[in-house]
């Protein structure tokens, strides 16, 4: 081996290396400064929530624990419009959506100010936007975080079914 | 000697609230004499054969022949009883140890008895632990959060689910490892023998904040655990002072009662941490701080502070906000 083959093999490799940084998180979610003179480009949170897949993954998490699937399903609507789609009410910009989730809108949907901190509106604003695939694709997570979960069928020892009848409470000691 | 003793320090780390050698808990224990029986055979047998090498070297060899090979019959007919003893001792110490270890992996294996007299549900999510004591009785069940109380002496069945990824159950004081599994559930019996503390650490890497996943294990007589359970039985208590009822009323109307429960208000979510008995317990967010008025003012101000990216919002309280709230979270005893 050549030692100028061994000097390039060394410098890829550092090259390599840089793309090693890791994804850049502000967990503190940090409101960014409204810069007025890009009213016209949108919110400058646009990006710092849409397109980072650890604001998705947050907003999806949301999406779970405030139960928005109570109204909305997994984003194909029941009692809540469907969010999968390209129709929005009240329009579908991440500021549009994020006043929505804040303030509620009329005939149901519920006001999460003071519920909910306004960096987890715009986590799950990000989100309610990727389920119709508006944030960029390498963002968007491939599968959900959760994993649908039954029972497997390899517990060996399960919960016997006892027959209660009501005249014969079951009683343990304890 | 001067020069070992640095040496010896690490083993000073032995007998503490985190110790595998310590034997206070009867999985422990067992798997404590496996280790000094296997210790003590491997020494015999490394002495041994170290014996041996030392002598080959120092043993005077016979003149040599000319011819390869004449004179090897002579030479190693007085070792051949030693080498058949020698093939004998292996055998029977591999047997041995083969023997001790299924033993001991049937003895740890014995199910509890059939008085279920304790059943625990602990669910991992990142980065701490929500605990359930079940009951046949609903209203005795108890939620609480990053900490077990256990009686001495009374085996514990401790079902184990994660909410999130693989992370892995572990009090090195009382038994070995189990690994909570998302969407499986995996069991463990914890028997401790003697009355203490005891700290439990998440023993396998579950994202950032792995290492502030711990869990305060707390061992002691039927009594004492009784009242605990009594105690944790109780909801809270209501806010005496006119600080601890605006703390109340900003805990049950505003963003903490998204997330967390205290029962007896109207409090009742279930994703984060139960606060029912929060200032009771001995740490703050999975061990990561000691539960003292400083650190649940650092804690509630800033959770990203000392735990960057666990799933602990900042709100943003105003400092009057921030004093009711400590107040009243410290009235929950």
């Amino acid at each position: 081996m050549s030692s100028r083959f061994r000097v390039s093999l060394i410098l890829l490799a550092a090259l390599a290396s840089a793309g090693c940084e890791r994804e850049q998180r502000d967990p503190r979610g940090k409101p960014l400064p409204e810069d007025q003179s890009n009213v016209a480009k949108g919110d400058p949170r646009d990006n710092a929530y849409e397109n980072v897949s650890y604001q998705l993954a947050q907003g999806q998490r949301l999406y779970g624990w405030m139960n928005c699937t109570g109204c909305h399903a997994h984003g194909g609507g029941g009692m809540g419009p469907p969010l999968m789609d390209e129709e929005w009410r009240y329009g579908g910009r991440m500021e549009d959506v994020v006043a929505t989730i804040l303030n509620g809108r009329p005939n149901g949907m519920p006001a999460f100010k003071g519920r909910i901190t306004e960096q987890q509106a715009w986590q799950l604003a990000a989100y309610v936007r990727s389920l119709s695939a508006q944030p960029r694709q390498d963002v968007l997570g491939s599968r959900p975080d959760k994993m649908s979960t039954t029972e497997p069928a390899t517990i060996s020892e399960r919960e016997k079914v006892v027959d209660e009848t009501p005249a014969l409470p079951r009683d343990e000691k304890d | 000697m001067r020069r070992a003793l640095p040496l010896l320090l690490p083993l000073a780390g032995c007998d503490t609230v985190q110790s595998m050698t310590g034997g206070d808990g009867r999985q422990g224990a067992l798997f404590n004499d496996l280790f000094v029986i296997f210790a003590i055979v491997t020494l015999v047998m490394l002495a041994l054969v170290l014996t041996g090498l030392i002598a080959s070297i120092f043993r005077r060899h016979p003149a040599k022949s000319s011819v390869p090979g004449e004179n090897d019959e002579a030479r190693d007919a007085p070792f051949r009883p030693l080498l058949i003893g020698w093939v004998a001792l292996i055998a029977t110490g591999l047997l041995f140890l083969t023997t001790a270890t299924y033993l001991t992996d049937r003895a740890m294996q014995a199910r509890a008895p059939a008085n279920r007299l304790l059943e625990i549900e602990i669910t991992a999510n990142q980065w701490w632990w929500d605990i359930r004591y079940k009951s046949s009785k609903p209203w005795q069940t108890i939620r609480t959060a990053n900490e077990i109380h256990l009686p001495v002496g009374i085996p514990a069945r401790i079902t184990l689910k994660s909410n999130d990824v693989i992370h892995s159950f572990w009090v090195p004081n009382l038994a070995g490892k189990q690994d909570l599994i998302p969407g499986r559930r995996t069991d463990t019996v914890l028997e401790p023998k003697r009355i203490g503390v005891y700290r439990s650490q998440c023993a396998e890497f579950c994202g950032a904040q792995h290492a502030h996943m711990a869990l305060d294990v707390t061992v002691e007589s039927w009594a004492d655990f009784n009242a605990w359970r009594v105690r944790q039985l109780t909801p809270a208590p209501a806010p005496a002072t006119p600080l601890a009822l605006a703390g109340y009323n900003y805990v049950t109307t505003r963003e903490c009662a998204s997330c967390h429960a205290i029962a007896g208000t109207p409090a009742s979510a279930q994703v984060a941490p139960d606060l029912t008995h929060l200032a009771s317990r001995r740490s703050i967010a999975a061990g990561t701080f000691p539960m003292t008025r400083g650190h649940l003012y650092a804690w509630i101000a800033d959770p990203q502070g000392a735990k960057p990216g666990n799933n602990m919002p900042v709100v943003g309280l105003e400092p009057n906000e921030l004093h009711s709230v400590i107040a009243y979270l410290e009235t929950l005893k």
